[in-house]
C-alpha cells in the first residue's frame, strides 16, 4: 500500500497539464469551469468542437483500449488524466455517457460490427449519447419499465412506443440507449431489451424539464412509434436487465477522481468566499469547513481503494458506499457555501432568476442525493448486499 | 501508487485476525479488565513470544521485524476490534514511536531491542491538564549538574501504573508554549517516581496518574534537544493519533458487526428485526462511517510511513493525522451508540458487549483530542 505516484506517472502528469494549458485557451477559454452537472446545458456546441479538438490529440475515451481507438492508459495514469482535467476546469465533456457508459457496454456486448459502427464517433467527439432508462412509472423501481419495442419482421425495424425522463442531454445527443420492454406480458427485470435508437427522426419528442434552479438540464424524451434497425440492440432480447446493471458497474470508477477534483475546487471557492466575509473566523463554520476539507479527502481514498481493488467487475463494499457518500457531501457543501454568506445568499447577481455558480450548485445538490439511485435506494442496497440483511418486500 | 494491500500484509492481517478471535473473546477481555493491570501478562507473553507485534515496526538493527506503519494499523485495527487488553498500543503506539522519533543511536541501542524480545513495556508521559496541546506541558525540568531534576504530576498515562519505562516531556522553569519543553526516558523504577492507578469508565484501556517528586534524570537520558523538542513530541502524538485511529475503526466496524448479527436473529412481530427498512438504513449508515474511516487509517498510515523514513508525502502528516483521528473518533462514538440502539433492552445490559465499545469508543475520542479539537487544527492547516 502505497499512495505516492511513480516518477513516470507524475511525468505522465506533467504531460497532460501542459497539453491542456497550451490548448484550453483562445476560443475554449470561457469553458473552463463550465457544463459541468448543474451546467450541463450550458455551451453546448462549443463544448463538442473542444471535443473534438481533445479527440485530435487522442484525449478522448484515454482509458479505453488502444484497438477501439483508447490510449490504454493505466489506471493511475487515467486517474491522473482526470484529476489534471478537473484541476484547470476543463469543460464538462458531452461525450461522457458515450465514453463511459455507451462506449464500454459495446465494448463489453456489443458485436463487432456494432462496435465498428458505434466506437469511432464517441472517440473523435462526432456522436454524442444519452440514456434512456428512466420513466415516470420506473425510478426507484428501474425495473417496472413500461416502454415497448417490437420487432417488425416486415421492414426489419424495432418500433418503440413510451416515455423515458430525466434524461439528460437529449436534445444533444445523436443517439439514446433505451432499455424496453420486449417481451409482451413481462414483468419487472425479465423480457427487458438494450436497443440503441437514433434521436434524429419525427417519431421522437424531446421536452426539457424545467428544473427548481429555473435551468434544464433533464428532459422528458416521447417514444411515438420511434425505430431503429434490427441489428441495434446489444445482446440478446431479454439480455436488457443483465446488460444494465453491467452498465452501472462501468460508471463508478476513475471519473470519479475528476467529480472530486471539481468539488475541490468548489471548497476552494467556498473557502475563499468565508475568508473575505470573515465567515472563517466563526468557530462552528470553521468546523464545517475543517469537516468538508477532511470528507473530500476521504472520498479520494475511498475511490483509491475501489479502483486499486479487483477489477473483475464485482461490486465492491467500497464501491458500494460511492454514491450515497459522495452526495451527502455534496449536498452538505451547497448548504455550507449558502452559511458563509449569511444574507448575501439570497441576493442574485442578476433578475429574473440568474444564479451565481455557488447558488447554482447549492440549489443543483439537491438532486445529487435523488438520481442515478436516490439515498434511500443506496441504503438498502448497501443493508441487502453488503450487510446481507432481508431484501425489502415486493408490492407485485 | 497502489492503494491495496500486499499479500504480506494481508496475511498479517489474516493471522491476526484469527490469533485474536481466540484469545481476545468477550470472556477473555472482561476478565482483564477487572484486574488493576488491565492485562493478562500470560497472553502479553504469548504475543512477545509467537506473534512478535511488539517489534513490527523496530528496525532490524535493533532487534526488530522492520515493519512499517500500514502493518502496524492492520493490526491496531484488528486488536480494536476484539478490544485487546494489553500494554501494546502504550508501548509500540508511543514508547517505540517516540524513541524513534526523538532517541539518539545510544539511546534506541539500549530501549529498543529489550522491547522488541518483549521484556521491557513503555508509554508517554506528557500532560499535567486536562488538554493536549503543547500548553499542557506542566512538569518542571531543572537544570543540575550534569542532568535535570525534575517535579510535578502527568495525568492520563496510558499503562503508566505498569510501564516499566517512561518516555517523559517536561519543560524548563519559566517557559511556555511550545518553547522549552524536553523529552526523557525515564524507568520507572527510578527514585521519586510514584505511580497510582486511576479507575476509569472504560475499563480496557487503563490510566495512570504519575507524580515526581525532585526526581533526577541525567543528561544521557535526555531524547533530542533540551528545550526543543516540541517538534518531536508532537509528531510523536500525531503517529499515536493514527495508531488510535486504527483501533477506533476496528471497534467501530465490530459495534456494526454485532448489530447486524443481533437484528438477524431477533424477532419482533414475527420477522427479524433486520428485514425493517429504519434498521437497514441505520445499519447502512454505520457502514459507510467503517469504511470511511478504513480510507482515512490507511491514508495516514502511508503518511506516518513516510514520515518516518522522509518520504513524498511525509509533510502531510499534521493533516493526515489530526483528520485520521477526528473521523474515526466520531465514527466509532456514532456506531457504538447505534449499537446500543439497535440492540433494544439488551443493550442496556452489562451482559451484552455493546457497552463496552461504546465505553471504549468515549475513552478513545478523547485521549489525544476529540474531533472538534482535530477539526480545529485542520481549520488552521486549510484557513
Amino acid at each position: 500500500m502505497k499512495i505516492s505516484f511513480s516518477p513516470e506517472d507524475e511525468q505522465f502528469r506533467e504531460e497532460i497539464a501542459i497539453w491542456l494549458k497550451e490548448n484550453l485557451t483562445g476560443e475554449f477559454e470561457q469553458l473552463r469551469h463550465r457544463g459541468g452537472p448543474g451546467d450541463e446545458h450550458m455551451f453546448p456546441e462549443e463544448r463538442k468542437v473542444w471535443e473534438q479538438h481533445m479527440a485530435k490529440a487522442g484525449w478522448t475515451c484515454p482509458g479505453w483500449p488502444e484497438e477501439y481507438g483508447g490510449r490504454g492508459l493505466s489506471i493511475n495514469q487515467q486517474v491522473i488524466f482526470h484529476e489534471e482535467y478537473a484541476r484547470v476546469g476543463g469543460p464538462g465533456h458531452m461525450g461522457h455517457i458515450g465514453e463511459g457508459l455507451a462506449g464500454p457496454t459495446i465494448i463489453a456486448f456489443g458485436t463487432e460490427e456494432q462496435k465498428k459502427r458505434f466506437l469511432p464517433g464517441i472517440v473523435d467527439g462526432t456522436e454524442y449519447w444519452c440514456q434512456g432508462y428512466s420513466e415516470p412509472s420506473a425510478g426507484s423501481d428501474l425495473a417496472n419499465v413500461k416502454t415497448k419495442a417490437v420487432l417488425d419482421e416486415s421492414s426489419g425495424q424495432w418500433v418503440i412506443n413510451g416515455q423515458k425522463v430525466w434524461t439528460s442531454l437529449a436534445h444533444e445527443s445523436d443517439w439514446c440507449f433505451v432499455i424496453a420492454r420486449t417481451e409482451p406480458g413481462s414483468q419487472g427485470h425479465k423480457g427487458l431489451s438494450f436497443l440503441l435508437v437514433p434521436m434524429d427522426q419525427p417519431n421522437i419528442e424531446v421536452r426539457p424539464i424545467e428544473q427548481l434552479t429555473g435551468t434544464s438540464e433533464f428532459n422528458e424524451v416521447f417514444f411515438d412509434e420511434a425505430v431503429t434497425d434490427a441489428a441495434n440492440i446489444v445482446g440478446k432480447p431479454g439480455d436488457g436487465w443483465k446488460i444494465a446493471m453491467a452498465l452501472l458497474g462501468f460508471e463508478r470508477g476513475v471519473s470519479t477522481l475528476g467529480q472530486q477534483m471539481h468539488f475541490q475546487n468548489e471548497l476552494d471557492e467556498v473557502i475563499k468566499e468565508a475568508q473575505k466575509s470573515g465567515a472563517a473566523e466563526d468557530p462552528a463554520i470553521r468546523q464545517r469547513i475543517a469537516d468538508a476539507w477532511m470528507g473530500l479527502r476521504i472520498m479520494r481514498y475511498n475511490s483509491l481503494r475501489m479502483l486499486s481493488g479487483p477489477q473483475d467487475g464485482s461490486l465492491q463494499k467500497e464501491a458500494m458506499i460511492y454514491k450515497l457518500y459522495w452526495a451527502t457531501w455534496h449536498s452538505d457543501l451547497g448548504k455550507l457555501a449558502m452559511d458563509v454568506r449569511g444574507a448575501d445568499s439570497e441576493v442574485l447577481p442578476e433578475g429574473p432568476y440568474e444564479l451565481d455558480r455557488l447558488q447554482s450548485m447549492y440549489l443543483f445538490t439537491r438532486s445529487d442525493t435523488i438520481y442515478g439511485g436516490t439515498n434511500e435506494i443506496q441504503r438498502n442496497i448497501i443493508a441487502e448486499r453488503a450487510l446481507g440483511m432481508p431484501k425489502e418486500p415486493k408490492g407485485r | 501508487m497502489e492503494f491495496a494491500f500486499t499479500d504480506e500484509q494481508e496475511m498479517i492481517r489474516d493471522s491476526a485476525e484469527s490469533f485474536l478471535q481466540d484469545v481476545s473473546t468477550s470472556e477473555a477481555v472482561r476478565s482483564a479488565m477487572v484486574t488493576e493491570a488491565g492485562y493478562d501478562s500470560e497472553l502479553w507473553q504469548r504475543i512477545c513470544s509467537q506473534m512478535y507485534w511488539q517489534a513490527l515496526t523496530i528496525p532490524e538493527e535493533y532487534g526488530g521485524l522492520g515493519l512499517g506503519y500500514v502493518e502496524l494499523t492492520i493490526l491496531l485495527e484488528e486488536m480494536g476490534r476484539r478490544l485487546l487488553c494489553s500494554p501494546f498500543f502504550s508501548t509500540v503506539g508511543l514508547g517505540v514511536n517516540a524513541l524513534l522519533v526523538a532517541g539518539n543511536e545510544t539511546q534506541k541501542q539500549q530501549w529498543l531491542p529489550q522491547i522488541a524480545e518483549g521484556s521491557l513495556t513503555a508509554t508517554l508521559a506528557y500532560t499535567s491538564r486536562n488538554r493536549w496541546d503543547a500548553n499542557s506541558v506542566d512538569v518542571i525540568a531543572r537544570a543540575e549538574g550534569d542532568g535535570y531534576v525534575l517535579s510535578g504530576t502527568y495525568k492520563y498515562v496510558p499503562d503508566g501504573h505498569t510501564a516499566d519505562l517512561l518516555v517523559i516531556a517536561a519543560r524548563s522553569p519559566d517557559s511556555q508554549g511550545q518553547e522549552g519543553i524536553s523529552l526523557f526516558a525515564l524507568p520507572a523504577q527510578a527514585d521519586g517516581v510514584s505511580r497510582k492507578w486511576t479507575p476509569t469508565m472504560d475499563q480496557t484501556r487503563k490510566q495512570a496518574e504519575i507524580s515526581l517528586d525532585n526526581v533526577f534524570i541525567s543528561a544521557d537520558s535526555l531524547l533530542g534537544k533540551s528545550g526543543e523538542a516540541w517538534a518531536d513530541l508532537e509528531k510523536v502524538l500525531q503517529l499515536a493519533a493514527i495508531a488510535v485511529s486504527a483501533e477506533q475503526c476496528g471497534g467501530a466496524r465490530q459495534a456494526l458487526d454485532l448489530t447486524v448479527d443481533y437484528t438477524q436473529e431477533r424477532v419482533q412481530f414475527g420477522r427479524t428485526i433486520a428485514s425493517f427498512q429504519a434498521i437497514k438504513h441505520r445499519a447502512a449508515d454505520m457502514m459507510v462511517q467503517v469504511e470511511c474511516s478504513r480510507s482515512a487509517i490507511y491514508y495516514a498510515a502511508c503518511v506516518a510511513q513516510e514520515a518516518l523514513f522522509d518520504g513524498a508525502v511525509g509533510d502531510e502528516l499534521p493533516v493526515a493525522s489530526a483528520l485520521a483521528k477526528a473521523y474515526c473518533s466520531d465514527a466509532f462514538f456514532h456506531c457504538a451508540a447505534e449499537s446500543i440502539q439497535l440492540h433494544g433492552g439488551v443493550g442496556f445490559t452489562w451482559e451484552y458487549d455493546p457497552h463496552l465499545y461504546f465505553k471504549r469508543a468515549k475513552s478513545t475520542e478523547t485521549f489525544l483530542g476529540n474531533g472538534a479539537y482535530h477539526r480545529e487544527k485542520i481549520a488552521q492547516a486549510i484557513l
